[in-house]
């Protein structure tokens, strides 16, 4: 992975994934290298993202790296009309690895075409965001002590979820299951499910929650938001068909897990929090290893 | 009787006759090859009787041979056009469109937000589908499918 971007997940082998995964798991037990000393790391949020960008910028910090950037497009040269391709080129003078969330799809694919130093995607619209998915595979391998012949539950807003997509996609490696737990109207995209026919793996799609969980080994929320709905009607009538409540755990597997990318709005009951089954913040906090290890195997600080 | 003029859209010395395009996407053709940015002498004639189309387009072109990548160009919007290589009023070869594996700057991406569409980057996809000629955008990984397709 030394000086190469990252995209998209699909830019990672699976043996380039382990190496990931083993590598955020040695940080996770010795945090503190000063490995990244010297380093500056650019994170540019043409979007605000507070808490992809904390995390990365925790991830620098504890590495002893530093830190150059900014939150939001309105505070960059961008708002004066610079071009995407002018911005890389400059900040590349400063850094020698950029970090960048654009709302534009595609953005981080033509960033590492002209950027001399290597992009890291933190999400280019709807399109990837690698990191996520690699933080939500280190947490199931966590918890699961293994990522294969796992069953997972995707709930929520399946149409539009780009991180679901890029798990389905990265799950599909390891001979998982799926089970997909939506509104009609924002079911699993057709391509995904082609997708799964062809590498013969098994799928279910339900509209109700309480009853389709209990086999699961993970349960993926997401949020069901108002604005994907052309309906409004639509809304009113699903918006709380799709919140996770203590109790639905009840029967549920010992190992099973509940995952959210966060922010969470109220998709999952704050009862469920205290429940040992609730993983969403320790996964929140993995993010911070899966990053480290990233960014220290892309500037070759590691093997 | 006086002799009927007719027009010099016969047969060329040298050049290359491409035969069987659809008729409504002949500009589109000319449009594709460069052929409206060339000096050289080019003859068409369109809505001709096809069986294969309905109607059909052809575009003699003097002087003029073209690289397979270049002619590859047109297989989206004339997947079955024929090509004849004439050398000294001969047909020297035929060469058929092949749907090529990427296609670089003929197509728009039918996704607005895609940066292709935002900022001055030149449109890119993988072929997915041959067949149905289904595009997959090297940028942001939507797919343009035939209905969707405009070209740049």
């Amino acid at each position: 992975m030394k000086n190469r971007s990252l995209v998209a997940i699909n830019d990672l082998s699976r043996d380039e994934i382990f190496r990931v995964l083993d590598l955020a798991e040695e940080f996770e037990k010795n945090p503190i290298q000063r490995i990244m000393e010297g380093k500056v790391v650019a994170t540019l949020f043409f979007e605000p993202s507070t808490r992809t960008r904390l995390s990365f910028e925790s991830a620098v910090n504890k590495l002893g790296g530093r830190v150059i950037g900014f939150s939001e497009a309105s505070t960059s040269s961008v708002s004066k009309g610079e071009t995407l391709k002018d911005t890389i080129l400059t900040v590349a003078n400063y850094s020698d690895l950029i970090v960048m969330r654009h709302p534009v799809e595609g953005s981080a694919r033509y960033a590492s075409e002209v950027s001399p130093v290597p992009i890291v995607n933190a999400g280019d619209g709807a399109n990837q965001h690698p990191t996520q998915t690699l933080l939500d595979l280190y947490s199931i391998r966590k918890t699961q002590g293994k990522l294969d012949n796992l069953k997972i539950v995707m709930v929520g807003d399946l149409k539009y979820g780009r991180t679901v997509h890029s798990l389905l996609m990265a799950m599909s490696q390891f001979n998982a299951s799926f089970t997909f737990i939506s509104p009609a109207e924002l079911r699993m995209p057709l391509e995904y499910k082609m997708y799964l026919d062809e590498l013969g793996l098994k799928y279910e799609e339900h509209t109700d929650l309480a009853e389709n969980i209990k086999d699961a080994d993970i349960v993926y929320m997401t949020r069901v938001q108002r604005e994907r709905f052309s309906d409004p009607m639509e809304y009113e009538k699903v918006k709380n068909a799709y919140i996770l409540k203590n109790y639905m755990l009840e029967g549920t597997k010992p190992n099973m897990r509940v995952l959210h990318p966060l922010p969470r709005v109220n998709e999952i009951n704050t009862d469920v929090d205290e429940s040992p089954k609730a993983y969403y913040f320790t996964q929140a906090l993995n993010g911070v290893y899966t990053r480290m290890a990233i960014m220290a195997l892309i500037l070759g600080l590691k093997k | 009787m006086k002799d009927k003029k007719h027009l010099s859209v016969s047969a060329i010395e040298n050049g290359t006759v491409i035969d069987h395009i659809p008729a409504q996407n002949l500009f589109k053709v000319i449009t594709i090859l460069g052929l409206d940015r060339i000096p050289n002498q080019i003859t068409f004639g369109t809505n001709l009787e096809s069986k294969l189309l309905g109607k059909k387009a052809i575009v003699k072109i003097a002087d003029k041979y073209f690289e397979r990548d270049e002619i590859n160009r047109i297989a989206l919007v004339a997947p079955h056009a024929k090509l004849n290589i004439i050398k000294n009023y001969e047909v020297t070869e035929k060469m058929l469109v092949e749907v090529p594996n990427d296609i670089s700057g003929i197509v728009k991406c039918v996704n607005p937000k895609c940066i292709t569409n935002v900022e001055n980057v030149t449109p890119k996809f993988k072929v997915v589908d041959k067949n149905s000629v289904s595009l997959k955008c090297h940028y942001c990984e939507k797919i343009t499918d035939q209905e969707h397709m405009e070209y740049l």
